[in-house]
């Protein structure tokens, strides 16, 4: 085993600290170290995007980076999106709009959307398919999710 | 899920990665964006010793421009140069390529670099690297050295790198005239990865095909860059029955690959296809009206 | 009913404001201190002997508590049990890690508990097993053969069971036949990757003698039952809780391994252990669905009325049965005639083990299959007799007024009018325009293709009299002291959304706000008793269940409102939550008022007991059977073997529709996985009985951007089989899509001499097709 290494992580606004094994993967860190239990995990193939969080504003899959790679950067996790009891439009759209069943993708499908939402603030159905292409989805056949998009990036832009 | 047990450091300067992959040999691996690597290791499929993190090295990351090349540094990642608009405008090939690899997530965090030192025979860049004739610079204990994309991938998984050297830029020629580009693959349901892919660039000169460059994926153990489709068509008029004349020696000399998702006589039959399709794509984006030449 | 103002409304999810937080718990979401993780090693062999097993090296590793092999818990825990049965079914002893030989891989060899996941898994590596492999059978119908490899010795012909059923005179069918056209179809083996894969957390208290065991499952109450035969517990010292489950698809409609073993280690250590299931595990380990073989031949008239069918299945297996197992071909047998008169039906099934893991139900077990035989049979006398698929199902249809219904195969379908569903979705669609695309686009080489499947199945899973382990539901409804409502269902879901949709059918009936109302399911401390949710029966069975019981309450409620307010309950009025007298609106008392009268119990009536609460158990006289028309336009390419979907009509019928929110996210995932199967989705083993699409890299699940936008609709014919007057609809969009999407493509492909594909519709397939022919109309040519 090689020695522990320190890592220092900003999630959700908040920083922690830790001793950590540099094969510690990202979202056994965020489950299991931290205690943020929201974000999943369905494969280990870097195929399902259940564990998508946001890194350094870039939608990353966390079972795909190590901890140590997070070291110094800022994460936001499906648990950091609302504020307060004010949901993100996003939250809001799949709620709206049937976005989810099983619920076990959400987490990593919302912040995917955000990710798109970031980058084209009004996108096509196109695009929201597209843009989800990380994020399986079992239950929905992904047609209320695109909904929930759209939904999003209307309240948004208003 | 769960990788081996490993080390990890994060050399700040390029000599001191150097200097580690040298003492280490075998044992260790450089980690650039990871997602080549961890997903073998979280398999077990790799179990590196130690993980040499070259994220903290400056200057391994960026694009620009340099006289007629543009340079791509390693360390680039899919999205960059996806939505890099002076990529878009001088070397537009590359960008649409990275825009179809895997998903938002994985063009994220994957750099240009890293895809191709691991060498995935069906890796998306490499078609667009050997279809533009990119130049890769590398840096190892005896010093710096360029490759050509052609003498780059040597079979499958395998590079031209030696154990101690780092694949540090990539410089791609600036399409100037009237040029045209097309990156073209039938993605594998599943992974995303190319059953096929075809990576085009042609210069116009009138309805000449002045220059052209072809590079494709997924065929065979390596991608490879399609000489005889170029020397078919080089200084040429095209016409829909010479590009398929061309296309069709795609696939000469080279032993296709088979699996669940495609047989090898279907992978050739694919690449034939869509190294058509990419040609006549590239020569419309180029300008160049193949109806025409077809009434004639 | 009474006029309802929830029931039929597109009430948004009250379960999504935790999931879409983040605040869910699923079984890996839940820590207990001090919890052990196991990680189990499996065969990677087909079929072997296990000569040793060495797990020294393993116990050696830093923070490894223990390592279990089979032989050391044969005794401790009995075998994973089937609950379907038949006359001549065979069951070979289905242990919890196997002992002397593997049988399939990724069948359990040994466990190890370690405290964390990552020694748990390092200390795998460090296990060695030695194998002598033994010869492999792979293909069920080679495992048919004379001199094939045997996988249980005492059963040297490989066959699990068989099963038919004949009705009518076959014989005399096909002797008058004008035609009969056979086909040989392949329902492949399909993964159903829920997308949380299983899990079990194990607490046992030695000082109560109790075990709870969390579990990823569709069935917490038949769970405790079967755990407690397997590990001899008393079945009252035993708790199942189902928390989040995310997704199902009957997958975790069984009773695993892993669960009584997990419960067994929590015991044995006296530590919480917990066990989570990855991608790869869950391809080899947990159930597979569909895997049958089938030769059917029909016998037509030539103006296209059916007169008779024959089919003959080989069913794989796998090594051993799970809970259902040898009871989905049969439904398929069952439901066979679809939703056709035919006076003729033979049907023969015979179960072949395999060495692979075991299939079993799979959305819309059984049903999709037959579905999948009638309507491409359909499609190929349409061709075979130059007849519009449309008008040949029309043909063969019951009339509405000769329902209910009695099939060949002995089944009444309760309510039903095929002919609406069809002319709606032909309407929506525009199937006549399309028809003249068609024709034009064929002229430019380009090949259309439009599909048609006028589907029937099978739901609302009771009576107990055709079910292995009971056909009712429970349903509780008990209104608190402060007013509040508590419902608990035995149908616990896993992502259908009764918290909601209950909710609306009690507050309706009670006269209560939605938020007043909680839904509380899966654990078996708390739910007096249940089945589960499967077979589209949670509304039908559970939700009827529930109804009833907000009926009862309701009543008592009324008694309770006479006495207080002195008047003759028959003079009551209830609305809007209040009982007053009639023709008196002022003077009235709400249900909440009586609520706490009935707790506090000063003043109720003579001979009544407190509370206000009542269970049903509600158990249905007759399955219901949704049905509907689907139609799927697509483009070919025949060089690549590109499929585009066009467009996608669906119009279900489930009966009345509590939620139709609801049921539309129902049906658009349901066509998702009937497209997956139609077009990508495969377990492939090799002729060694390895897995070649073995994880997410290799099995294909569909994208969002593989998807087009489904247009739905609805006819709604009510069942008489429940109060409700509805039928389910968990499964319709898998059943009916599937065949739509192959029609369509073979539709697309006639003018290239198509008459039949294989599912998945893979490029390749469809490039071989045309290569080399020439389509009827067109020349070659990019």
């Amino acid at each position: 085993m090689g020695p522990k290494k320190r890592v220092s992580i900003r999630i959700n606004g908040v920083n922690y600290l830790h001793e950590v094994e540099p094969r510690l993967l990202l979202i056994h860190y965020l489950r299991d170290v931290v205690g943020l239990t929201g974000s999943h995990i369905g494969c280990e193939t870097s195929v399902c995007g259940a564990c998508t969080v946001m890194l350094d504003g870039a939608a990353v899959k966390s079972c795909t980076v190590l901890a140590v790679q997070a070291d110094g950067a800022e994460v936001l996790t499906i648990e950091g999106l609302a504020q307060g009891e004010d949901l993100h439009p996003l939250q809001e759209g799949f709620w709206e709009c049937h976005g989810l069943q099983c619920g076990y993708c959400t987490p990593g499908m919302i912040l995917s959307a955000y990710q798109l939402l970031l980058r084209r603030p009004d996108p096509t159905e196109e695009e929201i398919r597209r843009a989800v292409d990380g994020n399986l989805c079992r239950c929905t056949g992904y047609q209320h999710i695109v909904d929930a998009v759209q939904y999003a990036a209307r309240k948004m832009k208003k | 899920m769960i990788p081996a047990p490993f080390d990890h450091i994060t050399p700040v300067t390029l000599d001191e990665a150097i200097r580690a992959l040298t003492s280490h040999g075998e044992e260790a691996k450089l980690l650039a964006g990871g997602h080549s690597l961890l997903p073998l290791m979280k398999l077990r499929l790799a179990s590196p010793k130690l993980l040499i993190d070259l994220s903290k090295i400056p200057g391994l990351a960026g694009i620009r421009q340099e006289g007629d090349k543009m340079t791509v540094g390693a360390l680039t990642t899919h999205y960059q140069i996806e939505s890099s608009e002076l990529l878009k405008e001088k070397c537009p090939l590359l960008p649409q390529t990275a825009r179809v690899i895997g998903d938002v997530q994985v063009r994220n965090r994957g750099t240009i670099g890293g895809s191709l030192a691991h060498a995935d025979p069906a890796a998306d860049l490499a078609a667009a690297m050997l279809a533009l004739g990119a130049e890769l610079r590398v840096r190892g204990a005896q010093g710096e050295r360029w490759l050509k994309a052609e003498e780059f991938f040597l079979d499958l998984m395998t590079t031209a790198l030696s154990p101690s050297e780092i694949l540090t830029e990539i410089r791609v020629p600036v399409l100037s005239g009237r040029c045209g580009t097309a990156y073209l693959k039938l993605p594998q349901k599943a992974s995303g990865f190319a059953l096929v892919g075809v990576a085009v660039w042609l210069r116009a000169d009138g309805g000449l095909c002045a220059d052209i460059g072809v590079g494709v994926t997924g065929l065979g153990a390596k991608p490879f860059r399609a000489v005889r489709v170029e020397r078919h068509l080089r200084r040429k008029r095209l016409e829909p029955a010479l590009i398929e004349t061309a296309s069709a020696e795609v696939t000469l000399r080279i032993e296709p690959l088979g699996d669940i998702h495609a047989s090898a006589e279907f992978r050739a039959h694919l690449a034939r296809l869509y190294t058509y399709r990419a040609i006549v794509e590239a020569a419309r984006t180029a300008g160049i009206s193949l109806t025409k030449a077809k009434g004639k | 009913m009474p006029v309802s103002k929830l029931v039929g409304a597109r009430i948004k999810r009250r379960e999504d404001p935790r999931l879409i937080r983040g605040l869910g718990h699923y079984v890996d979401d839940i820590n207990l201190p001090n919890t052990l993780h196991v990680a189990i090693l499996r065969s990677p062999h087909a079929h072997a002997r296990i000569k040793a097993i060495r797990v020294e090296e393993a116990l050696k590793c830093d923070g490894v508590v223990a390592v279990i092999t089979g032989s050391d818990i044969q005794e401790q825990i009995g075998p994973v049990p089937v609950a379907s049965q038949n006359p001549t079914l065979r069951v070979p002893k289905h242990p919890v890690l196997t002992v002397d030989k593997v049988r399939f891989v990724g069948e359990g060899v040994a466990a190890v508990v370690a405290e964390d996941r990552y020694t748990a898994r390092d200390a795998l590596d460090l296990i060695q097993a030695d194998y002598e492999p033994l010869p492999v059978v792979s293909d069920p119908e080679k495992a048919l053969e004379p001199g094939s490899p045997v996988i249980h010795p005492e059963w040297p012909d490989n066959v699990a069971f068989r099963w038919a059923l004949k009705q009518g005179n076959l014989a005399k069918a096909f002797k008058e036949a004008y035609k009969v056209v056979k086909q040989r179809l392949v329902h492949q083996r399909l993964a159903p990757i829920a997308l949380e894969p299983r899990g079990v957390l194990a607490r046992y208290l030695p000082g109560e003698k109790e075990l709870t065991l969390w579990s990823s499952t569709q069935i917490p109450h038949i769970l405790k039952t079967q755990l407690s035969l397997m590990l001899r517990l008393p079945e009252n010292r035993l708790r199942v809780i189902a928390p989040e489950v995310g997704g199902g698809f009957g997958s975790k409609l069984n009773v695993y391994a892993e669960e009584a073993l997990l419960g067994y280690l929590a015991i044995r250590l006296g530590r919480p252990v917990k066990w989570i299931e990855g991608r790869r595990e869950n391809i080899q380990a947990t159930i597979h669905g569909r895997g049958q073989i089938g030769e059917v031949e029909v016998a037509v008239r030539k103006d296209g009325t059916i007169l008779g069918l024959q089919y003959k299945v080989v069913a794989d297996i796998g090594v051993y049965h799970q809970l259902l197992t040898p009871g989905i071909p049969p439904l398929t047998g069952l439901m066979l005639s679809g939703c056709y008169r035919i006076p003729a039906i033979g049907i023969e099934v015979v179960g072949v083990f395999t060495n692979r893991m075991a299939t079993d139900a799979y959305r819309g077990a059984g049903r999709p299959e037959a579905t999948y035989v009638m309507e491409r049979m359909m499609d190929r006398l349409a061709q075979e007799l130059g007849i519009d698929p449309v008008k040949i199902r029309q043909k063969n249809f019951p009339k509405p007024k000769e329902f209910p219904f009695k099939t060949a195969t002995g089944l009444v379908y309760d309510s039903g009018n095929y002919q609406a569903a069809l002319r709606k979705a032909l309407k929506l669609v525009g199937y006549e325009k399309w028809r003249s695309e068609q024709k034009r686009l064929r002229e430019e080489r380009r090949y259309l293709g439009i599909g048609l499947s006028t589907y029937v199945e099978i739901c609302g899973m009771g009576p107990s009299a055709a079910m292995p382990a009971g056909g009712w539901e429970s349903g509780t409804v008990r209104m608190e002291p402060t007013g509040k409502v508590t419902v608990l269902t035995g149908a616990s879901p896993h992502g259908q959304g009764q918290e909601t949709s209950f909710a609306q059918i009690v507050a309706d009936e009670l006269g209560v706000d939605l938020d007043d109302i909680t839904v509380i399911h899966g654990d078996t401390a708390v739910v007096p008793s249940g089945i589960g949710t499967f077979g589209s029966r949670a509304t039908a069975v559970g939700g009827t269940a529930v109804f009833q019981s907000a009926e009862k309450v309701k009543e008592k409620a009324r008694e309770i409102a006479a006495h207080l307010l002195e008047a003759d309950p028959e003079d009551l009025v209830f609305s809007d939550g209040k009982f007053s007298v009639k023709g008196v609106p002022k003077k009235g008392i709400t249900i909440q008022q009586i609520a706490l009268e009935a707790h506090v119990a000063k003043n109720l009536p003579k001979k009544m007991e407190p509370g206000l609460s009542a269970t049903s158990v509600f158990e249905p006289s007759n399955f219901t059977f949704p049905f509907g028309t689907h139609i799927c336009v697509v483009e070919v390419d025949p060089k690549s073997g590109g499929i585009e979907i066009k467009k996608y009509v669906a119009v279900d019928d489930c009966g009345k529709v509590i939620n139709p929110l609801l049921v539309d996210g129902q049906v658009q995932g349901g066509i998702a996985q009937g497209l997956g199967q139609a077009l990508y989705e495969e377990v492939v083993y090799d002729e060694n009985g390895q897995i070649l699409s073995g994880s997410l890299m290799d099995y294909a699940v569909p994208k969002a951007g593989d998807l087009p936008r489904f247009e739905l609709a609805r006819t709604e014919t009510p069942t008489p089989v429940n109060p409700l007057g509805v039928k389910g609809v968990g499964e319709a969009g898998t059943i009916g899509s599937t065949p739509a999407v192959v029609n369509a493509v073979v539709d697309a492909l006639t003018p290239f001499g198509a008459t039949h594909i294989d599912m998945p519709l893979k490029a390749e397939k469809i490039w071989r097709l045309c290569q080399g022919k020439k389509a009827a109309r067109a020349g070659g040519g990019r």
